[in-house]
């Protein structure tokens, strides 16, 4: 098979996967699995394939046009370049782990079938995205992801915060849609084509009329499904969906279509100063709000909701200083690690039983019972936080070579503001990154109190991914080299100035986190009685006992993890109490802003909710008022004049016969009056 | 109006050479008649005694019947005097006092609608009035001549031209009888003593 | 004779009777004043009758039916007005409203059975 009919087929698999499993998931409850799983596994494979057989090498580019569509024509048409082959890739093992978990993960679930099917199509529209030459096409796919993660997230559309999330990410992406939509018109009017080779052609041949305008318009719809500033509020809130559709969305998927589509098209944008600076300052505030709104969330998922905000920040940002190469290095890492992260975070949320990271600091040996999420998960934090020689150290060190490269004004074309405004909120957002992490970390498996519920062994489908996933979250940073010859040739090893600003701010991170946590669980051990609950005091042997449990399983895993060792032994036996939570004392006043995300959702409420509202009640009243009045008004006048006859109706007989001869005196008088008067004439 | 009998009213106009104010005897004797009929037919609908209204229908109905006898239709005044007189009002007075009719002056005889009814009433009237003198200014009667309403005449023309008609009639008649009988029974079906009360209550 | 004397005798009656029937209250009075309006059709008949000098003397043929059917009205009508009576407690018209918009059941039915006991008596 050539590489094009492979091509052809990763995307195509996972839809008829997803058509099946529609049609057969209730008749046939046996196949819903299989259909489930072995496309996507299929697709995956098909796509190294075709990234093997494409190499790195030029383009493959192949297209038909089914039938003429007027001006522009519309064409099937693929577009296999590095990047394409690489994200697919990592699309086809994400979907695969998450489909794989998803069939322990759901296992009870009613509703299993109809999810699969809408995880396979929601992949196929994916890999559609990445593999299509054709922007029409490419829209196509986009619009399907958001449809299909609309249904994903409201999955447990029981509760109310489902539903309104999963309106809530529909209509927030569907607002940067539209512009989106807009700016792919005018791209392909100023360009003549919607194949992305043509208009790439027409960019370098400065043959774009408009190249900011459309840039900017572009720019909003990736900034919708990529969840970037100002349009990143549906993001936290889709937590709502089962946690392997985090996974997904997060980290292979949906978020990643707008950095894809901007590092596809990233001529057009660097066409355009202005759009470079712009789409800086977005990765900016993107990036140290995120971390800094990471560090005072409670939820374990929205945590790493806000830290993928911020991660897509660092890719939007690389983007920005015109280095394509780095922001999808990054976005390969990044897959893999946050896939990992969410994968394991719903490990441990099956295991405490609590999404809440406070509720699992008061609970010990958490660690232990979840061996492996707590290894993987611990691997995949430090990728996080760029600790050398993890996959995310190389990714982001490449995106800070790169900003530091536009900065000192070596690019050709990224203005070197830009390069500063990456570079200093990608150093300032690495320490954010680190203590988030640390907190997370801290918080989740450094628990103190009465021992983790037993929920039994984790099935081997979950663990057994999350190891999968681990892989790439270690060693992909070491292909730094060969993966550079597949993007544009940049190199994307990090240099020494960038590493160790990089590193010496992520350790500063996790140092102060960790002291600040260490003093937190300090204070709540010497203010035990105040502090505690009351059953707490009353069962003080229990409570030593239990310490003494504590204090033998913390040996137990500082053995295994030296670095906390010390913390371990020092503190041997605390106390429930309030839990210790040191991104309060990072964060300082700012913590309860950073909690509700910095108060965005209120400032749109007031923006955009409250006046639509007033404007809807507005029309209300004139409806209800103004228009009904006539409405009503017609009906009353007939019923007025009906009423008055009706009270002519009185049942005296006499007076209906005094009416009648009157009326009939009336007309003989006429009609005399009138014969005298034409007889006169 | 006038135009409507022209031949008429020049016919009579030319056989009779009467002035319009020189009344012969009959005239004043109709005149008179005529007047207290009318002022007996006003006592009848305005009285506040209900038997006397029916007593003063009496007066007004033997008034048109002598109005008859002077239009020289003597069957019919003594066929008025006869049903009217002597059965219809018997009838009224009947009804009167089946349905608790009270003695002496009742308030309340006449109802709310009189003054649309005067009013109606008189604006029919001066109408009325007014066309008829209008029509009939210059028309007379001549009542010279063998007699047009003796009992031989009527008798002719009733069982000559108007036999069947009359056979008609009468089938009317029946019927009306059997239904005043059915509607005026009581409806107990129930049992046949109570049906004999019945009857004799009503006749008595 | 002036033909107008007679004419404006059975018009004037006539609207006596008019009036009679439009402003009385009682049935039986209302049937009184029909009759005086049938009176009034009756001599215009005759009069007129008299003055073409009919050879069928159609005027005083259709007289007599007319005082005839008067019998046989006031004998229907006595028995229609004995019934409502008996059945009401009343006979005076401007009472009988069923007719009218928005009649409900009138409290006369109570008194019906009382009556009829009374006239059967």
């Amino acid at each position: 098979m050539s590489t094009t009919t492979l091509a052809v087929l990763v995307p195509l698999l996972p839809f008829l996967g997803a058509v099946a499993g529609l049609l057969l998931g209730r008749r046939a409850p046996g196949f819903v699995r299989p259909l489930a799983v072995l496309p996507a596994l299929a697709s995956a494979v098909l796509a190294v394939l075709v990234a093997v057989r494409q190499g790195g090498g030029p383009p493959i580019v192949a297209s038909t046009e089914l039938t003429p569509t007027g001006s522009v024509p519309i064409e099937l048409s693929l577009y296999l370049d590095g990047f394409a082959a690489l994200v697919a890739v990592l699309v086809g093992v994400v979907a695969t782990c998450v489909q794989l978990y998803s069939t322990a993960y759901l296992r009870e679930d009613p509703r299993y079938p109809s999810y699969a099917a809408l995880v396979s199509l929601f992949t196929s529209a994916m890999l559609l995205v990445v593999y299509s030459g054709d922007l029409m096409v490419l829209l196509v796919g986009w619009e399907v992801m958001g449809i299909c993660s609309y249904f994903l997230v409201g999955h447990y559309w029981e509760t109310e915060a489902a539903r309104s999330a999963s309106l809530k990410a529909f209509l927030v992406t569907k607002l940067g849609d539209v512009p989106f939509l807009i700016g792919l018109f005018a791209l392909a009017t100023d360009a003549g084509s919607f194949e992305i080779p043509k208009i790439l052609g027409t960019v370098a041949a400065g043959g774009l009329d408009h190249p900011t305008l459309i840039a900017l318009l572009l720019l909003a719809g990736v900034a919708g499904k990529s969840a970037q500033f100002p349009l990143h509020t549906w993001l936290p809130d889709a937590m709502a969906g089962p946690t392997p559709v985090s996974a997904l969305i997060h980290a292979a998927t949906m978020v990643a279509a707008g950095v894809y589509f901007v590092a596809r098209l990233l001529p057009v944008f660097a066409a355009s100063q202005a759009a470079l600076v712009v789409m800086a300052v977005m990765a900016a505030v993107t990036m140290v709000g995120s971390g800094l709104a990471a560090l005072a969330q409670d939820d374990i998922k929205r945590v790493l909701a806000y830290s993928t905000i911020g991660q897509l920040g660092y890719m939007t940002g690389a983007l920005a200083v015109g280095d394509r190469g780095a922001a999808v290095f990054h976005l390969l890492s990044h897959g893999a690690f946050k896939a990992l992260l969410f994968l394991g975070a719903g490990v441990i949320i099956h295991a405490a039983g609590t999404n809440s990271l406070a509720a699992m600091s008061r609970m010990d040996g958490l660690a232990k019972r979840i061996p492996d999420a707590f290894w993987t998960m611990t691997i995949a934090l430090l990728a996080l936080a760029a600790v050398p020689p993890f996959a995310g150290f190389f990714s982001k060190e490449a995106v800070l070579v790169a900003a530091e490269h536009a900065a000192g004004g070596h690019s050709e074309f990224a203005p070197s503001a830009a390069g500063w405004i990456v570079l200093v909120s990608g150093v300032l957002t690495a320490l954010l990154t680190a203590a988030y992490a640390t907190r997370l970390w801290l918080m989740a498996f450094r628990g103190r109190g009465p021992a983790a519920p037993d929920h039994g062994k984790e099935p081997v489908a979950m663990t057994g991914v999350l190891w999968v996933l681990a892989i790439p979250s270690i060693g992909l940073g070491l292909a730094a080299g060969p993966i550079a010859d597949w993007f544009d040739g940049n190199g994307l090893t990090p240099t020494p100035v960038t590493s160790v600003l990089g590193t010496g701010a992520a350790a500063v991170g996790a140092v102060l986190t960790y002291a600040l946590w260490q003093r937190a669980t300090a204070r709540a051990a010497t203010a035990p009685a105040a502090a505690a609950p009351a059953p707490d005091a009353a069962e003080q042997p229990a409570a030593v006992a239990a310490g003494v449990s504590a204090a033998t399983a913390a040996a137990e895993s500082a053995a295994e993890a030296p670095e906390v060792a010390e913390v371990t032994h020092e503190h041997p036996a605390v106390p429930a109490g309030p839990a210790a939570d040191p991104g309060r004392a990072l964060l300082g006043p700012l913590h309860r802003h950073a909690a509700d995300g910095f108060h965005l959702d209120a400032v749109y409420d007031r923006l955009f909710v409250r006046p639509v509202r007033a404007a809807a009640s507005l029309v209300r009243f004139l409806d209800r008022e103004v228009v009904d009045t006539y409405v009503s008004g017609a009906a009353a006048g007939p019923r007025l004049l009906g009423s008055l006859v009706r009270r002519a109706q009185t049942g005296n007989v006499q007076s209906y016969l005094s009416a009648l001869l009157a009326g009939a005196v009336v007309l003989a008088i006429a009609t005399a009056v009138l014969a005298n008067v034409n007889a006169g004439s | 109006m006038t135009d409507l009998i022209p031949a008429a009213t020049t016919l009579a106009a030319a056989a009779t050479g009467h002035g319009f104010l020189s009344p012969t005897g009959v005239e004043i004797a109709f005149v008179l008649v005529g007047l207290a009929t009318l002022g007996a037919a006003f006592v009848t609908v305005t009285t506040k005694q209900l038997v006397h209204a029916a007593l003063w229908l009496v007066v007004a109905l033997g008034g048109i019947a002598v109005e008859y006898l002077l239009l020289t239709a003597e069957f019919i005044a003594w066929v008025q005097v006869l049903i009217y007189l002597g059965s219809v009002v018997v009838l009224l007075l009947f009804g009167l006092m089946l349905t608790k009719a009270p003695i002496g002056r009742s308030p309340d005889a006449d109802s709310n609608n009189r003054w649309v009814a005067l009013g109606v009433a008189l604006v029919a009237a001066a109408s009325l009035v007014w066309v008829v003198v209008d029509a009939f200014r210059t028309t007379w009667i001549d009542l010279d001549g063998p007699a047009q309403g003796s009992t031989k005449v009527s008798g002719e023309i009733l069982f000559q031209h108007w036999v069947l008609p009359f056979e008609a009639l009468s089938v009317l008649l029946l019927a009306a009888l059997i239904g005043a009988i059915v509607l005026s029974r009581k409806d107990t079906a129930a049992g046949g003593t109570d049906d004999d009360t019945n009857t004799k209550g009503q006749q008595r | 004779m002036h033909l107008a004397y007679p004419a404006v005798l059975a018009a004037l009656l006539f609207c006596t009777g008019l009036y009679g029937v439009l402003a009385r209250r009682n049935a039986i009075l209302v049937l009184m004043s029909v009759e005086l309006m049938l009176n009034a059709v009756n001599l215009n008949l005759v009069a007129f009758d008299v003055w073409l000098r009919d050879a069928l003397h159609g005027g005083q043929a259709l007289t007599l039916f007319t005082i005839a059917i008067a019998a046989a009205e006031i004998g229907i009508g006595l028995a229609i007005v004995l019934m409502v009576y008996r059945n009401r407690g009343t006979s005076d018209v401007d009472r009988l409203r069923d007719t009218a918009e928005g009649h409900e059941p009138a409290p006369n039915d109570q008194t019906a059975p009382n009556n009829q006991s009374e006239v059967t008596a």
